[in-house]
């Protein structure tokens, strides 16, 4: 009887802390490989984002972000890279120029780590734009 | 002295990993060998422990109760501080494991002048206990999300929940505040009150140091300084699909949290963590209290030779007749013949 309910809980125990093990066995994950391949990328010709690629992998929502106070609080439109180049801070005009395909480059990575930013409930998507 | 220890622990460990990352370059180590080492230590290391509590024996019915026994029908009976079914042994032991039942009813005891004692309400601990475990539960229901693939849709519900005040555009999640407001006030409580202080260890402190770390690093990835999100999936999903990969760019926080993550899981099963597993083998709390119903006998009673007294006259009858002596069953007409003769 004692015996019983300990080896209960200790097959309770061992499924739940091997979820990660068991919920994708078998299924490969690999993580996304962004598409860089839209029209506006190709006609570069230095094919570089406004901060280096690491900076942008994982900073990019804070960039936004501070975009965002600039320029709806401070009223200041122009953003200085570190190269010294400069940009007009906006999400649609300047990210989504160049990264047209929201689809292969936002979302492949938002979905993989599960992650919903809340750009689109005030941005309009891309392909509604079309 | 336990404090000190304690501390120069948590903080060597910490410089172990910035050194090993940051100047020896160990990543493959601290990402991979580390992690797995440590579950797999947490992991049979908590079912030997288990298993070893549950072959230690239980001789005797010893539920505390704090209520009404079950008695006559016009008394009534406290049925979850004093259970006498399964039901209520179950009820009590759900109450006790997810609300912390018994803790609530702590109180602080006051010695005033002239040998007066006092009890006071005393719900600080109660509560910031409460919150330090629900937090932490659901902060690490949280993370699967790093180590499931596609990210199921419980999880998207508990983070809108979770996060459901934003500050600017993010979602500030709730239980990893909790976690180290929590962890904060367990440690202040044992550095401040004086006779906790007293009957702290440094298997006290240690955890707390641990769980701060873990709980700091992740709120300064989350919110301060970021790290590469995508990477750190990668890695995850590499370790859980046993094809280990360490991508590169991943911030040492990281890697300091990933470790302080596999201490606590090493040094999980020898140490008063494991109160995890050993809340539900308490013997105070999850027998019925039917002392009265029912008897039980203590399995393990060795068999006693026994010298009874009806056997004691059967042995000795004839002498005892002689002198005379009362007995209970008296001489066979025969055998009275034979001691007359």
């Amino acid at each position: 009887m004692k015996n019983r309910n300990v080896i209960i809980g200790l097959a309770i125990f061992v499924v739940l802390i091997t979820i990660p093990f068991w919920y994708g066995a078998g299924k490969e994950s690999k993580a996304p490989e962004l598409s860089l391949d839209t029209p506006a990328i190709q006609a570069l010709d230095e094919k570089k984002c406004i901060e280096d690629t690491e900076f942008m992998r994982s900073n990019h929502m804070e960039l936004l972000n501070d975009w965002k106070v600039q320029v709806v609080r401070e009223g200041n439109r122009i953003y200085v890279a570190e190269d010294g180049k400069e940009y007009l801070m906006s999400l649609q005009n300047t990210c989504l120029e160049c990264h047209s395909n929201k689809e292969e480059f936002c979302d492949a990575c938002h979905d993989y780590s599960g992650v919903e930013p809340n750009c689109w409930t005030c941005h309009v998507e891309p392909e509604e734009v079309k | 002295m336990g404090l000190g220890f304690s501390f120069l622990i948590a903080c060597a460990l910490i410089l172990g990993v910035l050194l090993g990352v940051e100047v020896l370059g160990l990543n493959y180590l601290f990402a991979v060998i580390i992690p797995y080492l440590a579950f797999g230590v947490f992991f049979f290391g908590f079912i030997a422990k288990i298993l070893k509590w549950a072959r230690s024996p239980v001789p005797f019915r010893i539920p505390t109760t704090c209520g009404q026994q079950k008695s006559l029908p016009w008394i009534k009976q406290n049925k979850i501080d004093n259970p006498s079914s399964k039901a209520g042994v179950v009820a009590r032991m759900a109450l006790e494991v997810l609300l912390f039942r018994s803790l609530f009813k702590n109180t602080k005891a006051d010695l005033h002048e002239g040998g007066k004692l006092t009890y006071q309400w005393e719900k600080w601990l109660w509560l910031f206990g409460l919150i330090f475990h629900w937090s932490f539960f659901l902060v690490i229901v949280r993370h699967l999300r790093f180590f499931l693939d596609p990210v199921p849709g419980f999880i998207r519900i508990l983070e809108n929940v979770d996060g459901f005040f934003h500050v600017d555009l993010q979602a500030l999640y709730l239980t990893g505040f909790g976690l180290l407001l929590a962890v904060t006030f367990l440690f202040l409580r044992r550095v401040v009150i004086p006779q906790v202080r007293y009957v702290s260890l440094a298997a006290d402190y240690f955890p707390l140091f641990v769980l701060f770390t873990i709980a700091a690093t992740g709120i300064l990835m989350r919110y301060f300084s970021r790290v590469d999100v995508v990477a750190i999936k990668e890695l995850a999903m590499g370790l859980v699909t046993f094809s280990p990969t360490v991508p590169e760019g991943i911030s040492v926080l990281f890697y300091i949290h990933i470790f302080m993550v596999s201490t606590l899981l090493a040094y999980f099963p020898f140490s008063k963590l494991m109160h995890m597993g050993g809340i539900f083998m308490s013997p105070t709390r999850n027998m019925a209290n039917n002392n009265r119903a029912e008897r039980h006998i203590n399995p393990w009673n060795p068999v006693v030779e026994v010298h009874t007294y009806e056997a004691y006259e059967d042995e000795f009858r004839e002498k005892m007749a002689a002198v005379g002596l009362p007995l209970e069953k008296e001489l066979s007409k025969d055998e009275a013949a034979a001691t007359k003769a």
